[in-house]
């Protein structure tokens, strides 16, 4: 038995010092660890034979999804219901805001409904903190336009936390301790709230961040996280613990306008910073994530997608114990707990 | 029961000390019989895996059961399976705290199905934590029974709850806290009756 078991000495934090989720630009590294610790006994839960804890009995979730993602809500749904939730799901289609309902009004109506959590993803960024001010209720954000993601960014910190690499000790990474782990992020960096969450936070454990992509996908301020940068792939994996691709929106790439375009076809942009086979072979400690939903063929090589040092179904894993961790940790916020 | 030593013991800011009721060697002679008492419950004839296995509760349960354990084989030569038990997921007084508390790991190496369990905790008080604890291992597995060891029973119970070992029953009010500070987690071993001011979590 591990001796972490028995650790009640430790200054660890007990609770988190925010009572909503928004993102992980506040999270100092403390808030993480806590919630990446819950969320292995969460994970725990989910192998036994009953998947189920009444730790939320009696508390009103309403997942508030006005931009249409099937596994997010899923992960969250499941989160939910394994710890007893009452769930309830809003999306857009055929619903009030399509006549012409605002988020305030919508959000309001549903708080008369005693709903104490919300889990909110919008097309604008900063709605789920405008949400904050409409509405008593906890908020947590599932995605906000291109701003953040912090779900999906703490379930990717949990899956490199668990990861074994030969150059670090087991512990250290483990435990949150990210000093001297080289991440590169690929792909669509300036479209991407999970490359922003993720920045966050793997900087606040001590990590160091390469972002790579076409120059059209890099955010203009971005010397300004404190992050390498580079275009060229090659660069960007030489000396890299893990390689997180991100999907490229193709629904984007048909938009119109600004938006259109930014590369000149899927083939060229698999050619130039698509994970593939050959990286595998010359970098061989390299591991590879994913948030998904993956375009074979595009982000990464379709055998690189099902390569053993491919730990992408792990974080579909984690998701879900990373979000009844968050859920668990937030609630106690539910009984009108202290201001953000 | 001894006065309050001078060598003034850890306990949080707040606390009025009002007695000790166990020292170091009280703590010992009566795990010591604990151990012997779980030991009485062994079935020489049982097939291991129906042999009676120790769980031990977050926080101090745990380090209790370990000793008992250790005891036991030593008494014995009998090495009883081991397991670490966290209920806090399955505690009743949710929104009655402003912050949920902290989950602890659990790992049962052992297959709970059939097995004749032990529940070791550090203070029997109003019996929830004991009945979280019992819906965690039902949770787990259909154990063939499970038997409650609690080192102090400070009385107060608000469910039907009992022990079956106790190591002592202390009448106390609800003013009261009873603190069991052990070498492994606090620096000392010896049980304390406080005047509350915290509560212990």
């Amino acid at each position: 038995m591990s001796e972490e078991a028995l650790d009640v000495r430790g200054s660890e934090l007990v609770a988190l010092r925010h009572r909503h989720l928004l993102g992980l630009a506040t999270y100092g590294a403390d808030e993480i660890r806590l919630i990446l610790r819950t969320a292995r006994e969460f994970r725990d839960v989910l192998e036994r034979p009953i998947r189920r804890v009444p730790s939320l009995r009696g508390v009103t979730v309403v997942n508030l999804f006005f931009e249409s993602s099937t596994r997010t809500r899923l992960s969250f749904e499941l989160a939910e219901k394994r710890l007893s939730a009452d769930v309830v799901n809003f999306s857009t289609s055929g619903s009030s805001v399509s006549k012409g309902e605002t988020l305030k009004d919508t959000a309001r109506n549903i708080e008369a409904m005693k709903i104490d959590l919300v889990v909110i993803r919008h097309q604008s960024p900063g709605a789920a903190h405008f949400l904050t001010r409409c509405i008593d209720s906890v908020v947590i954000n599932a995605g906000d336009g291109a701003h953040e993601h912090p779900t999906q960014a703490l379930l990717d910190l949990l899956t490199l936390a668990d990861l074994d690499l030969p150059r670090f000790p087991a512990e250290q990474l483990h435990g949150g301790d990210f000093g001297g782990l080289n991440v590169s992020i690929i792909g669509d960096i300036a479209h991407s709230r999970v490359a922003r969450s993720n920045i966050h936070g793997l900087q606040a454990l001590g990590a160091n961040v390469t972002l790579c992509g076409p120059r059209t996908m890099m955010p203009q301020e971005v010397e300004r996280m404190g992050v390498r940068v580079t275009d060229r792939l090659d660069e960007a994996l030489d000396g890299c613990d893990v390689a997180m691709a991100l999907r490229i929106q193709l629904e984007r790439q048909q938009g119109r306008g600004s938006q259109a375009n930014l590369f000149p076809s899927l083939r060229e942009y698999h050619e130039r910073y698509g994970i593939k086979e050959a990286h595998l072979a010359r970098y061989p400690d390299l591991r590879i994530m994913h948030p998904g939903p993956v375009n074979r063929g595009v982000e990464l090589a379709s055998e690189v997608v099902d390569a053993d040092r491919s730990v992408i179904l792990d974080q579909v894993t984690n998701g879900v114990a990373v979000r009844m961790a968050c859920l668990y940790l937030l609630s106690g916020g539910i009984a009108g707990g202290d201001a953000e | 029961m001894a006065q309050p030593s001078p060598d003034s013991p850890p306990h949080p800011d707040g606390d009025t000390v009002k007695a000790c009721l166990m020292d170091v060697a009280d703590l010992g002679r009566t795990l010591d019989r604990l151990a012997r008492q779980i030991v009485e419950h062994l079935d020489d004839e049982a097939e291991p895996a129906e042999r009676l296995a120790l769980v031990g509760m977050q926080t101090r349960g745990v380090f209790l059961a370990r000793r008992l354990r250790d005891r036991i084989e030593r008494f014995e030569g009998v090495r009883l399976p081991f397991g670490v038990l966290d209920a806090t997921m399955y505690r009743d007084d949710f929104r009655r705290r402003l912050r949920q508390p902290v989950v602890h790991p659990t790992e049962i190496p052992f297959d709970v199905h059939d097995r004749r369990l032990v529940l070791v905790d550090d203070v029997l008080y109003t019996g929830r934590t004991t009945r979280a604890a019992l819906d965690a291992l039902m949770d787990l597995g259909r154990p063939a029974s499970v038997r409650f060891l609690a080192l102090i029973d400070r009385g107060l119970r608000e469910l039907p709850i009992r022990p079956d070992f106790v190591g002592r029953t202390v009448p106390t009010t609800p003013g009261e806290e009873v603190r069991v500070r052990l070498v492994e987690t606090d620096g000392e071993d010896g049980v304390w009756l406080v005047g509350r001011m915290t509560t212990d979590d």
